[in-house]
């Protein structure tokens, strides 16, 4: 029975090569909470890749045939049913740096070549710009936030306020696009645009490669829950903790309004990629970051209308629930089973298997203290644990690391892994 | 109850109770418009933030309200400080001095900002030397500030390597016996504790507090 009649979604990327729809059902078998004939193994790999071929994490993220045939060469060594968009979540330094990208450090902006990026929190929305925020997120963006964000964008502050504009104040309006700062904006973005082209091509070609021998990419498309974008690229980790109490009703106001835009853009970025699976990072929903209260009030509830959308629009969500989120368990179950996959970084897989086992597919979670300083046999068993308790007891598990394979991993402890699943799951 | 304690009263309660415009409001009342000792002002908010710290531990408060106390307690310093004078009495003896930092390579700093708010409020003297720390800046400051406790912070896998060249570096230099080192972080449990060589981890602030003052007590 295929994926499609059991109502589960499938990929409708072009037939792979050898081996391709084997892999890519055992994923959808997992999905539909069906056993598949051997536990997948997923290759999830950014900076390791820079570790595993012996070259610095700046080459990796600026040099696009090499990290091609880096991540080629570690997916065919390793065979896993599926990997991450290792090009693309590589080899961003050229578009990082053509975007004047404000809100990472990567190498040589900022640390050293042989460390990888990392995101800075600090406030990008000020409170007072909720309101601007909520009434008209576009000219909010436009006029403040990407100018703030990113140095390409400096000059649309002068950018027309385009509500308002009609009749004669439309012809007008017309006039802010002879001011040469905003001039320069718009040659500086279509300029940047030509290598965020080159870098997403890239992508495109290794991804259309890896297909051809046969390995699909888990997903193409990203999304966030409103709370998390609200949080990490808004307001900051203290501004929004701060915000619960000073402005809740406006934090509650925003997460609606983003929800809808949100789910939107997922929807769109997945349906073009034609894979069916939005991977979703999630930062603030941690038992140890909120109360149950705060939890249920401020970030479940716009994120499980943003994940039901996304299943009601044939997709299927990928949260990966950073940390430990044991005490959410009860309440994340809430979803339609059989849609979605959760990916579970410090939560015990065992518990998280007896709450949820009968609802979603689970994905994970070799720590990475195991993995950069354990031994293969350590391994080994740490793997044994998972395929004997949840994956030999009917739990749909896609062994994984806690967040893939952390950058500093030994690579025999990447082969101990592999093996290691065979040895214990087919 | 004298109307001063009635108001210290209040002033713990909604403190502790996040209530920030009421107490924000009366704390500045009583320190600018009935010049209440700003010592003592400072002593009744340390004993609601005791209140937030067991809140906390109890699994009742979370970081927002770690961070909003922080806040709040920043607001009422800023009025209170330059009001105090010598005759107002000694400061607060300190339990024990914590110098604190993230490791070379990283650049998170959320967790370490609240485990030195906590430490802070909890008695110690705590020198936060900022993130990305060179391993030469630790054994300066070591060497400066004559800490009890180093606290070692990090998110990223990449600090397992920083905290064991960290602590590698205090032991070559001599200075390992004299002090305890723990280490926190996103990933950090015991496996990462034993690789690096510390004496402890803790999972959040309330493990950091109990940490040191185990130690300053047996010290």
């Amino acid at each position: 029975m295929s994926a499609q009649e059991t109502g589960t979604p499938a990929s409708t990327a072009p037939a792979g090569g050898p081996g391709y729809a084997r892999r890519w059902q055992r994923i959808m078998d997992c999905v539909a909470l069906r056993q598949p004939d051997r536990m997948p193994v997923i290759m999830y790999a950014t900076f390791w890749l820079a570790k595993y071929a012996g070259i610095t994490c700046r080459q990796l993220m600026y040099e696009y045939e090499l990290t091609r045939e880096i991540a080629e060469r570690a997916i065919v060594e390793f065979d896993p049913e599926a990997y991450n968009p290792m090009v693309l979540q590589s080899a961003s330094g050229r578009a990082l740096e053509a975007v004047g990208f404000k809100q990472l450090q990567w190498p040589g902006h900022g640390v050293r070549d042989d460390q990888p990026f990392q995101y800075l929190d600090r406030e990008y929305m000020k409170a007072e710009e909720y309101d601007e925020f909520i009434f008209d997120p576009t000219g909010y963006y436009l006029h403040t936030y990407l100018p703030r964000v990113a140095g390409v964008f400096e000059g649309f502050e002068e950018l027309p306020h385009f509500p308002g504009l009609h009749y004669f104040r439309l012809v007008g309006g017309v006039r802010s696009f002879a001011k040469p700062r905003l001039r320069q904006a718009l040659e500086n973005v279509m300029r940047a645009a030509e290598e965020v082209e080159r870098y997403i091509g890239h992508h495109a070609a290794f991804t259309e490669r890896m297909n051809s021998l046969g390995y699909p990419c888990t997903n193409l498309a990203t999304s966030v829950s409103p709370y998390d974008f609200l949080a990490d690229y808004f307001r900051g980790a203290r501004g929004m903790m701060t915000d619960l109490y000073r402005r809740k009703d406006k934090v509650l106001e925003a997460l609606d309004k983003a929800a809808v835009f949100l789910l939107r853009q997922a929807v769109a970025g997945a349906k073009a990629s034609r894979n069916p699976i939005v991977f979703i990072p999630i930062h603030w929903a941690p038992d140890a970051f909120m109360s149950d209260a705060q939890f249920r009030t401020f970030w479940w509830p716009s994120f499980r209308r943003l994940m039901i959308g996304l299943i009601d629009a044939d997709l299927i969500p990928m949260p990966l629930w950073e940390a430990d989120c044991t005490k959410r368990l009860e309440i994340i179950r809430d979803v339609p089973p059989g849609k979605c996959i959760y990916w579970f970084e410090r939560t015990d897989m065992v518990r998280a298997f007896e709450v949820l086992g009968d609802v979603v597919a689970l994905r994970g979670n070799l720590s990475p203290s195991l993995m950069t300083t354990g031994k293969p046999a350590q391994v080994d068993s740490a793997v044994r644990h998972l395929a004997e308790n949840v994956f030999a007891k009917g739990g749909r598990l896609m062994l994984d690391c806690a967040f893939g394979i952390p950058d500093e991993t030994p690579v025999e402890n990447v082969r101990a892994m592999f093996d290691a699943a065979r040895k214990y799951a087919g | 109850m004298s109307e001063r304690a009635e108001q210290e009263k209040q002033l713990i309660e909604w403190l502790s109770d996040m209530r920030e415009d009421e107490a924000i409001a009366l704390a500045n009342r009583m320190l600018l418009e009935e010049k209440a000792n700003p010592l003592r002002v400072l002593e009744v908010c340390r004993m609601a933030m005791d209140i937030v710290g067991q809140r906390f531990s109890q699994g009742e408060y979370f970081l927002p309200e770690l961070v909003l106390a922080g806040e709040m307690l920043e607001k009422i310093g800023a009025v209170a400080k330059p009001l105090i004078r010598h005759s107002d009495g000694p400061a607060q003896r300190k339990l024990a001095r914590v110098l604190i930092g993230t490791v070379h390579g990283d650049l998170h700093d959320i967790g370490k900002n609240i485990v030195t708010f906590m430490l802070d409020i909890n008695g110690f003297e705590v020198k936060d030397i900022g993130v990305d720390v060179p391993v030469q800046t630790f054994l300066e400051e070591i060497s400066g500030f004559q800490p009890d406790v180093v606290g070692l912070s990090g998110f990223l896998t990449l600090a397992f390597d920083s905290m064991k060249e960290t602590i590698g570096a205090i032991e070559a230099a001599g200075a390992r016996e004299r002090l305890k080192i723990m280490i926190g972080g996103g990933q950090i449990d015991e496996t990462v504790r034993a690789y690096a060589g510390a004496d402890a981890f803790g999972r959040n602030a309330v493990d950091a507090v109990s940490l040191c003052k185990n130690w300053a007590a047996a010290a």
